[in-house]
């Protein structure tokens, strides 16, 4: 059957993970939460290890973790230290922590690498069904929300009016950012997870007119990448994760050249 | 009946009064605007009415029904976020096509549609924000310090819109302004708030009393120039 092929169920796993990472992207670009996201993915190994202790599935500890570090980094946020440095204390120490944990786990054989920068070559039949799952839930919310989502990314004031409550809409996308995390560890890894968001957003927002279109040229871009990742990985015998993400700054660059040229060639309109 | 009411509305922040014994109501197809000087809780009050804040004491009643326009002090959209005011105007209900051209019509900024929000002027971007808080038709506008980065004359004008739009939709309008003396001219009542309301009436009384003058420092020069513009032709209202 066709999902006997490692390469072909490779390929599945990198378009699910790309196909919802890339419009929640855009939100953490939009909301400027990109450290957010970081700190998020690092908590993930802490997860791993708290996994291993229990042996309950990895997917579950690493969204468990995920989210209560989502949950904290928001309830501490605006609390005395400046939201960049919160995440860059809460970041670090996750995966400090973690990686600790890791280490007193004994017994088990881990390969620490692949949950650092992923292995998308080992994704099996079940991580696949994960893998859509989540996506699918987080498009899902996404889609559900989206238009609350962008009220309250706009102005918060604005949401209040029109009987969005922004602090319910946030919630919506930290748990979708512990979603996105729990099923890309497997194929980026923690360390690039933040990539997967951020890049196809930023390659995307040249040639965007309105949030939609960024959205749905993020995800193609994101499916882009992660499937000509593969390929060039392949080809070359590099790792995996790190290709997808050096294909998808490479289109980052281009769209980005591309944009700044039209900038230059067609002066700015005049006000009136 | 009023359109909204705030009996005894207070609200503390860290130990801070910044409003105390608030009592207002709001009637429809009337302008009131809010005066004071800065940190005299406006904007807070502003938040209050429209659910962003809960007050510390008292309550805010109105209809479940009330429908709401805002128009924010300013809003920052973020460069990263591609919007067209088409899509700005469609935030957070899609609305029909006629709909959307028929309220940017009316705040006066027809054939914008097409543009970018980050590339608009100072005073586009303000009437797209007017012109989204009218496409609900609200039963209640609400402005905070709309006329931010609009010169006198662009006030002005603003308000006059203003003015018209109130009358076509029979709304009533609530807002805060620095601009003395274009909102003294287009106003119904004018409060003037520090914390509490120190005194609420028809312009020409406000702007006679002395818990007015104390409050804003207005002086005997200004009040010259400000009766001096009463005394002005009607038309500038038409």
């Amino acid at each position: 059957m066709m999902l006997d092929d490692f390469l072909v169920r490779a390929a599945l796993g990198g378009t699910g993970v790309a196909l919802a990472a890339a419009p929640l992207g855009c939100f953490v670009v939009w909301r400027r939460m990109a450290y957010f996201g970081d700190a998020t993915a690092h908590a993930a190994i802490l997860g791993v290890a708290l996994s291993l202790v229990l042996s309950t599935s990895l997917f579950a500890g690493v969204l468990a973790v995920s989210l209560l570090m989502a949950l904290a980094v928001s309830l501490l946020s605006g609390r005395g230290y400046a939201m960049d440095t919160l995440l860059g204390v809460t970041a670090h120490a996750a995966l400090a922590f973690g990686l600790v944990a890791v280490s007193f786990v004994s017994g088990v054989r881990i390969d620490l690498m692949g949950y650092l920068v992923g292995d998308i070559l080992a994704v099996s039949r079940q991580d696949l069904a994960i893998i859509w799952g989540g996506a699918l839930m987080v498009l899902g919310l996404l889609s559900w929300r989206w238009p609350a989502l962008l009220t309250s990314t706009l102005n918060p004031d604005l949401a209040h009016a029109a009987g969005i409550n922004p602090k319910r809409e946030q919630l919506v996308l930290t748990l979708s950012l512990a979603l996105v995390v729990a099923v890309a560890i497997k194929v980026v890894g923690v360390l690039l997870i933040a990539a997967l968001l951020i890049i196809p957003a930023a390659t995307a927002r040249p040639f965007s007119r309105t949030p939609e279109r960024m959205a749905m040229a993020a995800a193609a871009i994101g499916v882009l990448s992660a499937n000509g990742g593969l390929v060039a990985a392949y080809r070359f015998d590099t790792p995996t994760g790190p290709t997808i993400v050096c294909i998808a700054t490479l289109l980052f660059l281009c769209t980005s050249l591309a944009g700044a040229c039209r900038v230059r060639s067609r002066p700015a309109r005049s006000e009136r | 009946m009023p359109l909204l009411t705030l009996s005894d509305v207070g609200v503390t922040r860290r130990g801070n009064i910044i409003l105390e014994g608030i009592d207002l109501s709001l009637e429809q197809n009337e302008l009131v605007t809010i005066v004071g000087p800065n940190g005299s809780g406006k904007t807070t009050l502003l938040r209050v009415i429209i659910g962003a804040l809960a007050p510390s004491q008292g309550r805010v009643s109105h209809d479940a029904s009330l429908s709401i326009g805002y128009v924010p002090q300013r809003l920052h959209i973020d460069p990263t976020l591609p919007m067209t005011v088409a899509r700005f105007m469609a935030l957070p209900q899609r609305h029909s096509s006629d709909a959307v051209r028929r309220a940017l019509e009316q705040a006066d900024a027809a054939g914008l549609a097409d543009r970018q929000m980050a590339g608009l002027s100072g005073g586009q971007f303000q009437r797209v924000l007017l012109a989204r808080a009218l496409l609900t038709s609200p039963d209640l506008l609400i402005l905070d310090e709309a006329n931010q980065g609009l010169d006198h004359r662009g006030t002005a004008e603003f308000y006059r819109q203003l003015a018209r739009v109130k009358r076509e939709l029979g709304c009533g309008v609530l807002m805060v302004s620095h601009e003395l003396h274009v909102v003294m001219r287009a106003s119904d009542r004018v409060v003037c708030l520090n914390g509490r309301i120190c005194c609420q009436g028809p312009p020409d009384t406000v702007a006679g009393s002395s818990a007015y003058r104390d409050l804003l420092g207005v002086d005997e020069r200004d009040a010259v120039a400000f009766y001096r513009h009463d005394h002005a032709p009607e038309e500038a209202l038409s």
